[in-house]
Protein backbone atom coordinates (compact mmCIF):
# COMPACT_ATOMS: atom_id res chain seq x y z
CA UNK A 1 0.00 0.00 0.00
CA UNK A 2 1.40 3.39 -0.97
CA UNK A 3 0.94 5.62 2.05
CA UNK A 4 1.91 8.73 0.11
CA UNK A 5 -0.91 8.73 -2.39
CA UNK A 6 -3.25 11.72 -2.20
CA UNK A 7 -6.36 9.61 -1.72
CA UNK A 8 -4.73 7.64 1.10
CA UNK A 9 -3.63 10.86 2.80
CA UNK A 10 -7.16 12.24 2.63
CA UNK A 11 -8.74 9.05 3.90
CA UNK A 12 -6.22 8.82 6.73
CA UNK A 13 -6.87 12.42 7.74
CA UNK A 14 -10.65 11.94 7.66
CA UNK A 15 -10.56 8.74 9.72
CA UNK A 16 -8.17 10.33 12.22
CA UNK A 17 -10.36 13.39 12.69
CA UNK A 18 -13.52 11.32 13.12
CA UNK A 19 -11.90 8.95 15.62
CA UNK A 20 -10.37 11.77 17.65
CA UNK A 21 -13.62 13.76 17.62
CA UNK A 22 -15.56 10.71 18.80
CA UNK A 23 -13.11 10.01 21.63
CA UNK A 24 -12.99 13.62 22.82
CA UNK A 25 -16.70 14.37 22.61
CA UNK A 26 -17.73 11.16 24.36
CA UNK A 27 -15.26 11.82 27.18
CA UNK A 28 -16.56 15.36 27.43
CA UNK A 29 -20.19 14.24 27.64
CA UNK A 30 -19.37 11.53 30.18
CA UNK A 31 -17.33 13.80 32.43
CA UNK A 32 -19.31 17.05 32.12
CA UNK A 33 -21.71 16.39 35.05
CA UNK A 34 -18.79 15.59 37.35
CA UNK A 35 -16.92 18.72 36.25
CA UNK A 36 -19.98 20.93 36.70
CA UNK A 37 -20.47 19.56 40.18
CA UNK A 38 -16.86 20.46 41.03
CA UNK A 39 -17.34 23.99 39.72
CA UNK A 40 -20.56 24.46 41.70
CA UNK A 41 -18.97 23.16 44.89
CA UNK A 42 -15.98 25.42 44.34
CA UNK A 43 -18.25 28.44 43.95
CA UNK A 44 -19.99 27.60 47.23
CA UNK A 45 -16.61 27.05 48.87
CA UNK A 46 -15.35 30.44 47.63
CA UNK A 47 -18.46 32.28 48.79
CA UNK A 48 -18.05 30.73 52.22
CA UNK A 49 -14.34 31.51 52.45
CA UNK A 50 -15.05 35.22 51.85
CA UNK A 51 -16.84 35.23 55.23
CA UNK A 52 -14.00 33.30 56.83
CA UNK A 53 -15.60 29.85 56.70
CA UNK A 54 -12.94 27.54 55.32
CA UNK A 55 -14.12 24.05 54.49
CA UNK A 56 -13.21 21.19 52.20
CA UNK A 57 -14.85 21.39 48.83
CA UNK A 58 -16.63 18.04 49.21
CA UNK A 59 -18.70 19.28 52.13
CA UNK A 60 -19.52 22.68 50.58
CA UNK A 61 -23.07 21.77 49.53
CA UNK A 62 -23.93 20.70 53.10
CA UNK A 63 -22.48 23.72 54.89
CA UNK A 64 -23.45 26.36 52.34
CA UNK A 65 -27.17 26.55 53.35
CA UNK A 66 -26.21 26.91 57.02
CA UNK A 67 -24.47 30.22 56.41
CA UNK A 68 -26.03 31.67 53.28
CA UNK A 69 -29.54 32.82 54.08
CA UNK A 70 -30.56 34.87 51.04
CA UNK A 71 -29.53 34.95 47.41
CA UNK A 72 -30.74 38.22 45.88
CA UNK A 73 -30.53 39.73 42.44
CA UNK A 74 -30.50 43.52 42.29
CA UNK A 75 -30.15 45.99 39.43
CA UNK A 76 -27.96 49.05 39.03
CA UNK A 77 -30.58 51.35 40.56
CA UNK A 78 -30.66 49.20 43.67
CA UNK A 79 -34.01 47.48 43.19
CA UNK A 80 -34.43 43.82 44.04
CA UNK A 81 -35.34 41.55 41.11
CA UNK A 82 -36.78 38.03 41.00
CA UNK A 83 -34.48 35.02 40.85
CA UNK A 84 -31.58 33.45 42.70
CA UNK A 85 -28.11 34.95 42.76
CA UNK A 86 -26.42 31.56 42.53
CA UNK A 87 -27.72 31.01 38.99
CA UNK A 88 -26.51 34.35 37.64
CA UNK A 89 -23.65 33.91 35.19
CA UNK A 90 -21.45 36.97 35.77
CA UNK A 91 -19.61 36.42 32.50
CA UNK A 92 -22.85 36.94 30.56
CA UNK A 93 -23.91 39.88 32.74
CA UNK A 94 -20.62 41.68 32.19
CA UNK A 95 -21.27 41.81 28.46
CA UNK A 96 -24.56 43.69 28.97
CA UNK A 97 -25.02 47.43 29.47
CA UNK A 98 -24.48 48.58 33.02
CA UNK A 99 -28.18 49.41 33.42
CA UNK A 100 -29.38 45.98 32.30
CA UNK A 101 -27.05 43.83 34.37
CA UNK A 102 -28.41 41.49 36.99
CA UNK A 103 -26.26 41.91 40.09
CA UNK A 104 -26.06 38.89 42.37
CA UNK A 105 -25.82 39.47 46.12
CA UNK A 106 -25.48 36.80 48.80
CA UNK A 107 -26.57 37.55 52.33
CA UNK A 108 -25.07 35.37 55.01
CA UNK A 109 -25.31 35.22 58.75
CA UNK A 110 -22.24 34.79 60.92
CA UNK A 111 -22.67 35.10 64.68
CA UNK A 112 -26.12 36.64 64.23
CA UNK A 113 -24.64 39.40 62.08
CA UNK A 114 -25.44 39.78 58.44
CA UNK A 115 -22.63 39.89 55.89
CA UNK A 116 -23.25 41.00 52.34
CA UNK A 117 -21.23 39.10 49.74
CA UNK A 118 -20.62 40.61 46.31
CA UNK A 119 -19.20 38.41 43.54
CA UNK A 120 -16.45 39.97 41.41
CA UNK A 121 -15.19 39.26 37.90
CA UNK A 122 -12.55 41.14 35.93
CA UNK A 123 -9.47 40.88 33.77
CA UNK A 124 -5.98 39.92 34.88
CA UNK A 125 -2.89 39.71 32.71
CA UNK A 126 -3.51 36.41 30.93
CA UNK A 127 -7.16 35.73 31.57
CA UNK A 128 -10.11 36.35 33.86
CA UNK A 129 -9.75 36.95 37.59
CA UNK A 130 -12.65 36.72 40.00
CA UNK A 131 -13.47 36.75 43.67
CA UNK A 132 -15.96 37.57 46.40
CA UNK A 133 -15.90 40.50 48.79
CA UNK A 134 -17.96 40.41 51.98
CA UNK A 135 -19.18 43.63 53.61
CA UNK A 136 -20.23 44.17 57.21
CA UNK A 137 -23.70 45.31 58.21
CA UNK A 138 -22.61 48.94 57.83
CA UNK A 139 -22.23 48.34 54.04
CA UNK A 140 -18.83 49.99 54.20
CA UNK A 141 -16.30 47.91 56.14
CA UNK A 142 -14.85 44.87 54.38
CA UNK A 143 -15.32 41.69 56.36
CA UNK A 144 -13.24 39.50 54.05
CA UNK A 145 -12.28 38.91 50.45
CA UNK A 146 -11.14 36.02 48.30
CA UNK A 147 -9.71 36.09 44.81
CA UNK A 148 -8.83 33.54 42.20
CA UNK A 149 -7.66 33.49 38.62
CA UNK A 150 -7.61 31.34 35.55
CA UNK A 151 -4.11 31.73 34.23
CA UNK A 152 -2.05 34.37 36.04
CA UNK A 153 1.73 33.86 36.19
CA UNK A 154 2.62 31.34 38.94
CA UNK A 155 4.60 32.96 41.73
CA UNK A 156 3.65 36.46 40.54
CA UNK A 157 0.09 37.46 39.66
CA UNK A 158 -1.16 34.03 40.69
CA UNK A 159 -0.43 34.97 44.31
CA UNK A 160 -3.69 36.95 44.52
CA UNK A 161 -5.37 33.77 45.77
CA UNK A 162 -2.99 33.50 48.73
CA UNK A 163 -4.08 34.52 52.20
CA UNK A 164 -1.28 37.09 52.67
CA UNK A 165 -2.88 39.12 49.88
CA UNK A 166 -6.54 38.44 50.67
CA UNK A 167 -6.24 39.05 54.41
CA UNK A 168 -5.18 42.66 53.84
CA UNK A 169 -8.70 43.55 52.71
CA UNK A 170 -10.45 42.80 56.00
CA UNK A 171 -11.19 46.00 57.93
CA UNK A 172 -10.69 48.34 54.95
CA UNK A 173 -13.61 50.52 53.90
CA UNK A 174 -15.06 51.18 50.49
CA UNK A 175 -16.84 54.50 51.15
CA UNK A 176 -15.31 57.82 52.12
CA UNK A 177 -18.23 59.74 53.67
CA UNK A 178 -20.88 59.10 51.00
CA UNK A 179 -18.55 58.66 48.05
CA UNK A 180 -17.54 55.22 46.80
CA UNK A 181 -13.73 55.08 46.57
CA UNK A 182 -13.33 51.29 46.50
CA UNK A 183 -10.00 49.73 47.48
CA UNK A 184 -6.83 50.23 45.49
CA UNK A 185 -4.02 47.70 45.18
CA UNK A 186 -0.86 49.80 45.38
CA UNK A 187 2.40 48.86 43.65
CA UNK A 188 5.37 49.06 45.98
CA UNK A 189 3.30 48.95 49.17
CA UNK A 190 0.41 50.91 50.62
CA UNK A 191 0.34 53.13 53.68
CA UNK A 192 -1.09 50.88 56.43
CA UNK A 193 -3.18 53.80 57.72
CA UNK A 194 -4.90 54.22 54.35
CA UNK A 195 -8.36 52.70 54.67
CA UNK A 196 -8.73 52.33 50.92
CA UNK A 197 -5.44 50.72 49.85
CA UNK A 198 -3.62 47.40 50.17
CA UNK A 199 -0.14 46.22 49.12
CA UNK A 200 0.30 44.96 45.57
CA UNK A 201 2.35 41.95 44.52
CA UNK A 202 5.89 42.58 43.24
CA UNK A 203 6.16 41.36 39.67
CA UNK A 204 2.38 41.05 39.43
CA UNK A 205 1.53 44.67 38.72
CA UNK A 206 -0.91 44.06 35.88
CA UNK A 207 -2.80 41.45 37.90
CA UNK A 208 -2.81 43.82 40.90
CA UNK A 209 -4.21 46.61 38.71
CA UNK A 210 -6.78 44.10 37.45
CA UNK A 211 -7.95 43.57 41.03
CA UNK A 212 -8.20 47.35 41.55
CA UNK A 213 -10.24 47.82 38.38
CA UNK A 214 -12.46 44.84 39.09
CA UNK A 215 -13.31 46.13 42.58
CA UNK A 216 -13.96 49.67 41.36
CA UNK A 217 -16.15 48.55 38.48
CA UNK A 218 -18.23 45.97 40.30
CA UNK A 219 -18.69 48.00 43.49
CA UNK A 220 -19.77 51.07 41.51
CA UNK A 221 -22.71 49.06 40.14
CA UNK A 222 -23.77 48.06 43.64
CA UNK A 223 -23.25 51.58 44.92
CA UNK A 224 -26.90 52.75 44.67
CA UNK A 225 -28.06 49.69 46.62
CA UNK A 226 -25.32 50.04 49.21
CA UNK A 227 -25.98 53.80 49.60
CA UNK A 228 -29.66 53.19 50.14
CA UNK A 229 -29.03 50.43 52.66
CA UNK A 230 -26.54 52.66 54.47
CA UNK A 231 -29.16 55.39 54.64
CA UNK A 232 -31.71 52.90 55.94
CA UNK A 233 -29.20 51.88 58.59
CA UNK A 234 -28.66 55.48 59.66
CA UNK A 235 -32.40 56.13 59.81
CA UNK A 236 -32.83 52.97 61.88
CA UNK A 237 -30.05 53.92 64.27
CA UNK A 238 -31.47 57.44 64.65
CA UNK A 239 -34.89 55.88 65.29
CA UNK A 240 -33.51 53.52 67.87
CA UNK A 241 -31.62 56.37 69.52
CA UNK A 242 -34.85 58.30 69.64
CA UNK A 243 -36.47 55.24 71.16
CA UNK A 244 -33.83 55.10 73.87
CA UNK A 245 -34.10 58.82 74.43
CA UNK A 246 -37.85 58.59 74.81
CA UNK A 247 -37.57 55.56 77.06
CA UNK A 248 -35.04 57.40 79.19
CA UNK A 249 -37.43 60.31 79.29
CA UNK A 250 -40.21 57.88 80.15
CA UNK A 251 -38.23 56.29 82.91
CA UNK A 252 -37.23 59.69 84.29
CA UNK A 253 -40.84 60.68 84.31
CA UNK A 254 -41.72 57.45 86.04
CA UNK A 255 -38.96 57.99 88.52
CA UNK A 256 -40.28 61.39 89.35
CA UNK B 1 15.15 -11.32 13.44
CA UNK B 2 16.39 -12.10 16.92
CA UNK B 3 14.32 -10.69 19.72
CA UNK B 4 16.08 -8.15 21.85
CA UNK B 5 15.34 -8.12 25.57
CA UNK B 6 13.62 -4.99 26.83
CA UNK B 7 16.49 -4.16 29.13
CA UNK B 8 19.40 -4.86 26.83
CA UNK B 9 22.34 -2.50 26.93
CA UNK B 10 21.07 -0.60 23.93
CA UNK B 11 17.64 -0.14 25.44
CA UNK B 12 19.05 0.95 28.78
CA UNK B 13 20.95 3.61 26.90
CA UNK B 14 17.64 4.93 25.54
CA UNK B 15 16.56 5.44 29.10
CA UNK B 16 19.77 6.91 30.52
CA UNK B 17 21.09 8.98 27.63
CA UNK B 18 18.55 11.79 27.99
CA UNK B 19 19.50 12.16 31.66
CA UNK B 20 22.99 13.38 30.87
CA UNK B 21 24.70 13.03 27.46
CA UNK B 22 21.61 13.91 25.49
CA UNK B 23 19.51 15.87 27.95
CA UNK B 24 16.63 17.58 26.12
CA UNK B 25 17.06 20.85 28.01
CA UNK B 26 20.75 21.25 28.75
CA UNK B 27 22.15 19.57 25.63
CA UNK B 28 19.48 19.83 22.95
CA UNK B 29 18.18 23.11 24.43
CA UNK B 30 14.55 22.18 23.72
CA UNK B 31 11.49 22.91 25.83
CA UNK B 32 13.09 26.08 27.19
CA UNK B 33 9.85 28.05 27.03
CA UNK B 34 8.07 25.81 29.52
CA UNK B 35 11.18 25.51 31.68
CA UNK B 36 11.10 29.28 31.93
CA UNK B 37 7.40 29.72 32.55
CA UNK B 38 6.69 27.25 35.31
CA UNK B 39 9.82 26.96 37.43
CA UNK B 40 9.03 29.81 39.80
CA UNK B 41 7.69 27.25 42.27
CA UNK B 42 8.32 23.55 42.77
CA UNK B 43 4.73 22.34 42.80
CA UNK B 44 3.74 23.36 39.25
CA UNK B 45 7.12 22.13 38.03
CA UNK B 46 6.43 18.68 39.47
CA UNK B 47 2.90 18.61 38.02
CA UNK B 48 4.29 19.67 34.65
CA UNK B 49 7.00 17.00 34.78
CA UNK B 50 4.41 14.31 35.54
CA UNK B 51 2.09 15.45 32.75
CA UNK B 52 4.90 15.52 30.21
CA UNK B 53 5.96 12.11 31.49
CA UNK B 54 2.52 10.68 30.67
CA UNK B 55 1.93 12.51 27.41
CA UNK B 56 5.39 11.88 26.00
CA UNK B 57 5.53 8.15 26.73
CA UNK B 58 1.98 7.45 25.50
CA UNK B 59 2.32 9.67 22.40
CA UNK B 60 5.60 7.96 21.55
CA UNK B 61 3.93 4.54 21.71
CA UNK B 62 0.89 5.60 19.65
CA UNK B 63 2.94 7.24 16.91
CA UNK B 64 5.30 4.28 16.86
CA UNK B 65 2.35 1.87 16.42
CA UNK B 66 1.04 3.98 13.54
CA UNK B 67 4.46 4.66 12.04
CA UNK B 68 3.91 2.56 8.90
CA UNK B 69 0.43 3.97 8.30
CA UNK B 70 1.07 7.70 8.68
CA UNK B 71 1.37 9.51 5.33
CA UNK B 72 4.67 11.35 5.48
CA UNK B 73 3.27 14.59 4.07
CA UNK B 74 0.91 15.11 6.99
CA UNK B 75 2.97 13.41 9.69
CA UNK B 76 3.57 16.60 11.68
CA UNK B 77 -0.18 17.26 11.78
CA UNK B 78 -0.84 13.67 12.85
CA UNK B 79 1.71 13.99 15.65
CA UNK B 80 0.17 17.24 16.78
CA UNK B 81 -3.30 15.67 16.81
CA UNK B 82 -2.05 12.74 18.91
CA UNK B 83 -0.40 15.08 21.42
CA UNK B 84 -3.34 17.48 21.59
CA UNK B 85 -5.84 14.64 22.03
CA UNK B 86 -3.85 13.16 24.89
CA UNK B 87 -3.44 16.50 26.60
CA UNK B 88 -7.16 17.29 26.34
CA UNK B 89 -8.05 13.83 27.64
CA UNK B 90 -5.74 14.27 30.60
CA UNK B 91 -7.18 17.71 31.29
CA UNK B 92 -10.80 16.49 31.16
CA UNK B 93 -10.10 13.55 33.47
CA UNK B 94 -8.25 15.77 35.94
CA UNK B 95 -11.07 18.32 35.93
CA UNK B 96 -13.58 15.62 36.80
CA UNK B 97 -11.65 13.63 39.39
CA UNK B 98 -8.78 15.72 40.80
CA UNK B 99 -10.05 19.24 40.37
CA UNK B 100 -7.28 20.88 42.39
CA UNK B 101 -4.52 19.40 40.29
CA UNK B 102 -6.33 20.49 37.15
CA UNK B 103 -6.47 24.05 38.45
CA UNK B 104 -2.76 23.90 39.09
CA UNK B 105 -2.20 22.67 35.55
CA UNK B 106 -4.53 25.10 33.77
CA UNK B 107 -1.97 27.26 31.97
CA UNK B 108 0.44 24.47 31.32
CA UNK B 109 -1.90 22.38 29.21
CA UNK B 110 -1.20 24.60 26.23
CA UNK B 111 2.47 24.51 27.03
CA UNK B 112 2.53 20.70 26.90
CA UNK B 113 1.02 20.73 23.41
CA UNK B 114 3.64 23.17 22.19
CA UNK B 115 6.51 21.53 24.06
CA UNK B 116 9.10 20.95 21.36
CA UNK B 117 10.60 17.99 23.24
CA UNK B 118 7.47 15.93 22.59
CA UNK B 119 7.27 16.81 18.91
CA UNK B 120 11.01 16.32 18.64
CA UNK B 121 10.92 12.81 20.09
CA UNK B 122 7.93 11.78 17.98
CA UNK B 123 9.58 13.04 14.80
CA UNK B 124 13.11 11.88 15.55
CA UNK B 125 12.49 8.59 17.30
CA UNK B 126 8.96 7.19 17.43
CA UNK B 127 8.45 7.39 13.65
CA UNK B 128 11.39 5.04 13.07
CA UNK B 129 11.37 2.64 16.00
CA UNK B 130 9.27 -0.12 17.56
CA UNK B 131 6.73 0.75 20.31
CA UNK B 132 8.82 -0.80 23.12
CA UNK B 133 11.87 1.29 22.29
CA UNK B 134 9.75 4.38 21.71
CA UNK B 135 8.22 3.93 25.16
CA UNK B 136 11.66 3.75 26.80
CA UNK B 137 12.81 6.77 24.82
CA UNK B 138 9.74 8.68 25.99
CA UNK B 139 10.35 7.74 29.61
CA UNK B 140 14.02 8.70 29.40
CA UNK B 141 13.39 12.07 27.83
CA UNK B 142 10.57 12.90 30.21
CA UNK B 143 12.89 12.06 33.12
CA UNK B 144 15.67 14.18 31.67
CA UNK B 145 13.27 17.09 31.18
CA UNK B 146 11.53 16.73 34.54
CA UNK B 147 14.81 16.44 36.41
CA UNK B 148 16.14 19.75 35.09
CA UNK B 149 12.75 21.39 35.62
CA UNK B 150 12.67 20.37 39.26
CA UNK B 151 16.29 21.40 39.92
CA UNK B 152 15.68 24.85 38.41
CA UNK B 153 12.40 25.26 40.31
CA UNK B 154 14.11 24.19 43.55
CA UNK B 155 16.66 27.00 43.33
CA UNK B 156 14.23 29.60 42.04
CA UNK B 157 11.68 28.98 44.77
CA UNK B 158 14.29 28.69 47.52
CA UNK B 159 16.23 31.84 46.60
CA UNK B 160 13.30 33.83 45.20
CA UNK B 161 10.62 33.18 47.81
CA UNK B 162 12.47 31.42 50.64
CA UNK B 163 10.01 28.53 50.41
CA UNK B 164 9.89 24.95 49.08
CA UNK B 165 6.53 23.54 47.97
CA UNK B 166 5.04 26.67 49.55
CA UNK B 167 6.47 26.01 53.04
CA UNK B 168 8.85 28.55 54.53
CA UNK B 169 12.36 27.04 54.70
CA UNK B 170 14.56 30.08 55.34
CA UNK B 171 14.09 31.03 59.01
CA UNK B 172 11.84 34.10 59.30
CA UNK B 173 14.16 35.77 61.82
CA UNK B 174 16.90 35.94 59.16
CA UNK B 175 14.97 38.51 57.16
CA UNK B 176 15.94 42.17 57.28
CA UNK B 177 12.40 43.24 58.18
CA UNK B 178 12.64 40.99 61.25
CA UNK B 179 16.05 42.37 62.20
CA UNK B 180 18.16 39.82 60.33
CA UNK B 181 20.51 40.04 57.36
CA UNK B 182 18.67 38.21 54.59
CA UNK B 183 16.37 39.24 51.76
CA UNK B 184 14.74 37.16 49.06
CA UNK B 185 16.22 37.71 45.63
CA UNK B 186 13.35 39.18 43.63
CA UNK B 187 15.25 38.53 40.39
CA UNK B 188 14.84 34.79 40.87
CA UNK B 189 11.08 34.91 40.32
CA UNK B 190 11.43 36.83 37.06
CA UNK B 191 11.83 34.92 33.78
CA UNK B 192 15.46 35.88 32.95
CA UNK B 193 16.76 34.03 36.00
CA UNK B 194 15.29 30.79 34.67
CA UNK B 195 17.54 31.06 31.64
CA UNK B 196 20.54 32.03 33.75
CA UNK B 197 19.91 29.09 36.07
CA UNK B 198 19.66 26.72 33.09
CA UNK B 199 22.86 28.31 31.76
CA UNK B 200 24.67 27.61 35.03
CA UNK B 201 23.41 24.00 34.96
CA UNK B 202 24.74 23.61 31.41
CA UNK B 203 28.08 25.02 32.58
CA UNK B 204 28.31 22.61 35.50
CA UNK B 205 27.29 19.67 33.30
CA UNK B 206 29.99 20.45 30.74
CA UNK B 207 32.62 20.80 33.43
CA UNK B 208 31.85 17.23 34.52
CA UNK B 209 31.16 15.77 31.08
CA UNK B 210 33.90 17.09 28.80
CA UNK B 211 32.79 15.25 25.67
CA UNK B 212 29.83 17.65 25.41
CA UNK B 213 32.15 20.58 24.71
CA UNK B 214 32.14 21.53 21.02
CA UNK B 215 35.57 21.39 19.41
CA UNK B 216 35.48 24.56 17.28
Amino acid sequence: MDVNKNTYTFIFAIIMVVVVAAILSSTYIKLKPLQDKNIELEKQQNILSSIGVNILRDSANLIYPIYIKEELIINSTGEILDGSAFDVDLKKELKKDKDNQQLPLFISEVDQEKKYIIPLLGKGLWGPIWGFIALEEDFNTVYGAVFDHKAETPGLGAEINRSFFEDQFAGKSIFEADKLVSIIVVKGGADPADMHAVDGISGGTITSDGVTNMLAERLSLYSPYLQRMKLDNEVKSVMSEMDTVSSIVDSTINYE
Amino acid sequence: MSKESLFSKKNRKLLTDPLDDNNPITVQVLGICSALAITVQLEPAVVMALSVFFVLSVANVIVSLLRNLIPSRIRIIVQLVVIATLVILVDEVLKAFVYDVSKELSVFVGLIITNCIIMGRLEAFALGNTPGKAFLDGLGNAFGYGFILIVVAFFRELLGSGTLFGTQVIPLEWYIENGGFYANNGMMILPPMALITVGILIWIQRMKNRKLIESN
